[in-house]
């Protein structure tokens, strides 16, 4: 099976800092793979050069089997990844639909598009309501309502919904539930499987054991620059992951 | 019904707050603060009809008068299409205090290089545009390339650019009766808006060009910010400027382009400018810069970025235009123009501050 997004021998340095050390990633269709590590392991790193917002100084990066260079977080998106930041990448004062077509907004069809440069406002409050409400968001009422009167549960699930309207081939979710109550994490644990049921495949990067061995089908461990291993949930427990990741025990043979 | 009240207490602000939007009750303040925070152009407008009753008042209804409209109305256009301007870099949480330097080195450009250097005038005119365009891509690129705060360019560009003025100019004026005999065509927005050979009036006032160019431009503004993509990306620059990048909106470059409109805008006020006051004066406009940001500020427009409408310095223009000629006609001190600018100024802030605590 192709991988949808892989990695091969990835290397990032800052000065004498080795961020990535020959790392390597894949990511099969369909599945939502977590990533851990400890601080400083490098994991941010490795999603950043996914994304696009970091350069790698060596190695490669494969889009469903073929060599692709991102060399910008918008030549990510060109190529289908969405990623959704731990900061949600969100304008506040703006409305929902606003933020949902940021930096790819629809115009009106016709002479008042191509001349007059119109946004088409309806078709992207619909579209945005669409999207909502098939994540069963449709709590949220109103399309036109400024990002900063919505809870963080409701942001972080406008932020997905962004990046399942729009992401194609791979989303990448940085922390979805780190700043949430244990209500607003479980909905957004739900809203992330309602994506992948949709054929999605999700890199998910947390820190949260629980919802890591909740949702994930395969974990990437990632320590001191580089994979250590891939584990199934199934066969291990939190405490083992917790234990590869610091180093406290051997990993499995890869 | 007591019941009923300790259950609206007890019910704000919920604690943990649940996925499923609720309404939180609210009590009328706070109905007001979000009202406001979703219209924020209710506010300018508001002042701008209290300081309408206000002087109305004091003058006995002088202030409603032909004569009246014209002097607020000719004030208010130049000021007014500034402060159109001022917006644009207000709203990306920038400032420009050489806005007024700009539009009087872009009119002396105009005026020199057709009187002294002979010039067609509409190429004069094309000169004037490219004085304001540059000077604007230059604070632009001190922003974004260099990254200087805004408020330390612009105050640097206001002192650099009035220097070059008054070195180049010699502090010399050109005449109005110069301008007719060799550039009328600069002078085109100071005369009266006749149509069918009907002169246009406002209750009386005979109006100007320079009034219609200012309607113009607020319009123009007012679309290009609600109705195009750009619009957009200037509101989300000014909010959060990464966030803006990270879902791909081009920071820099939309950052760099507001400056060079801004400088664009500044150089058709100052088309406007020679109209209204019939010569080429390099002392003239002096306050501009500050009577623009007064106008934003009063407008709505919040100092931190993302927040206000641009028909709100509309609104804000035409308050200091009435305060200004309701004190004159009232008969006082002109000075008490700049103390009532200052106080709204100060207290349109204060209640942005307030709306804006809406969001924590």
């Amino acid at each position: 099976m192709t991988p949808v997004l892989a990695a091969k021998g990835l290397t990032k340095r800052y000065g004498r800092v080795t961020a990535l050390d020959r790392c390597d990633f894949d990511l099969r269709p369909g599945e939502i793979l977590a990533v851990i590590g400890d601080n400083g392991a490098g994991k941010s790193t490795l999603i950043k050069a996914l994304s696009g917002a970091v350069q790698p100084d060596g190695g490669e990066i494969h889009l469903n089997g073929e060599k692709v260079v991102i060399p910008t977080p918008l030549a990510a998106r060109g190529h289908g990844i969405e990623t959704v930041y731990q900061t949600l990448a969100m304008s506040p004062a703006l409305s929902i639909a606003d933020n949902m077509f940021m930096g790819r907004e629809l115009r009106k069809p016709g002479i008042m598009g191509k001349v007059f440069r119109k946004l088409d406002h309806a078709r992207m409050e619909r579209i945005a309501r669409d999207k909502l409400s098939d994540l069963g968001l449709a709590t949220i009422q109103n399309i036109s309502q400024a990002v900063e009167t919505l809870s963080g549960g409701q942001r972080q699930g406008v932020a997905v919904a962004r990046a399942a309207a729009f992401g194609s081939q791979v989303i990448i979710l940085d922390e979805p539930t780190a700043a949430l109550g244990v209500k607003e994490s479980r909905k957004v644990l739900e809203l992330i499987q309602d994506v992948r049921a949709r054929g999605i495949p999700i890199i998910l990067i947390s820190h949260n054991m629980p919802h890591v061995f909740e949702v994930a089908d395969r974990i990437h461990i990632h320590r001191l620059g580089r994979r250590l291993c891939v584990i199934d949930p199934k066969d291990y427990t939190m405490s083992d992951a917790v234990a590869f990741m610091t180093g406290a025990k051997e990993p499995p043979a890869a | 019904m007591p019941s009923d009240i300790t259950h609206a207490t007890a019910a704000r602000p919920p604690a943990d707050p649940p996925p499923e939007f609720e309404q939180p009750n609210r009590s009328v303040l706070q109905k007001v603060q979000h009202v406001l925070h979703n219209h924020p152009a209710i506010v300018p407008v508001l002042i701008f009809a209290l300081s309408l009753l206000i002087f109305a008042a004091l003058t006995d209804g002088r202030n409603l008068s032909g004569l009246a409209i014209k002097i607020t109305l000719e004030q208010v256009s130049i000021v007014g299409i500034l402060a159109a301007a001022q917006t644009l870099v207000i709203l990306t949480a920038g400032i420009d205090l050489s806005i007024g330097a700009v539009m009087v080195l872009s009119y002396v450009a105009m005026g020199h290089l057709a009187v002294t250097y002979g010039v067609p005038s509409p190429l004069a005119v094309l000169g004037g545009f490219a004085t304001g365009g540059i000077l604007g891509m230059i604070s632009g690129l001190l922003v974004t390339r260099v990254k200087l705060p805004p408020f330390i360019v612009t105050l640097g560009m206001w002192q650099i650019v009035l220097a070059t003025v008054y070195l180049y100019t010699g502090s010399q004026s050109i005449r109005s009766q110069t301008l007719d005999a060799e550039a009328p065509l600069l002078k085109v927005f100071g005369e009266r808006v006749v149509i069918g050979g009907y002169p246009v009036t406002i209750l009386g006032a005979p109006v100007i060009w320079a009034v219609v160019l200012m309607v113009a431009v607020f319009a123009v503004l007012a679309y290009v910010m609600t109705q195009t993509a750009w619009g957009r990306h200037v509101y989300a620059v000014g909010d959060d400027k990464e966030a803006a990048e990270l879902a791909g909106v081009r920071a820099d470059a939309t950052l760099l382009s507001v400056y060079v409109v801004a400088g664009l805008i500044a150089a058709l006020a100052s088309w406007a400018a020679i109209g209204r006051v019939g010569s080429i004066s390099p002392s003239s406009f002096f306050e501009a810069n500050l009577d623009s940001i007064a106008a934003v500020v009063i407008g709505g427009t919040s100092l931190f970025g993302g927040r206000g409408t641009i028909l709100g310095s509309l609104f804000g223009a035409l308050t200091v235009g009435v305060f200004a000629t309701g004190l004159k006609l009232a008969g006082a001190d002109p000075q008490w123009v700049l103390f009532a600018s200052g106080c709204l100024i100060i207290l349109a802030v204060a209640l942005d501050q307030w709306i804006r605590r809406i969001s924590s």
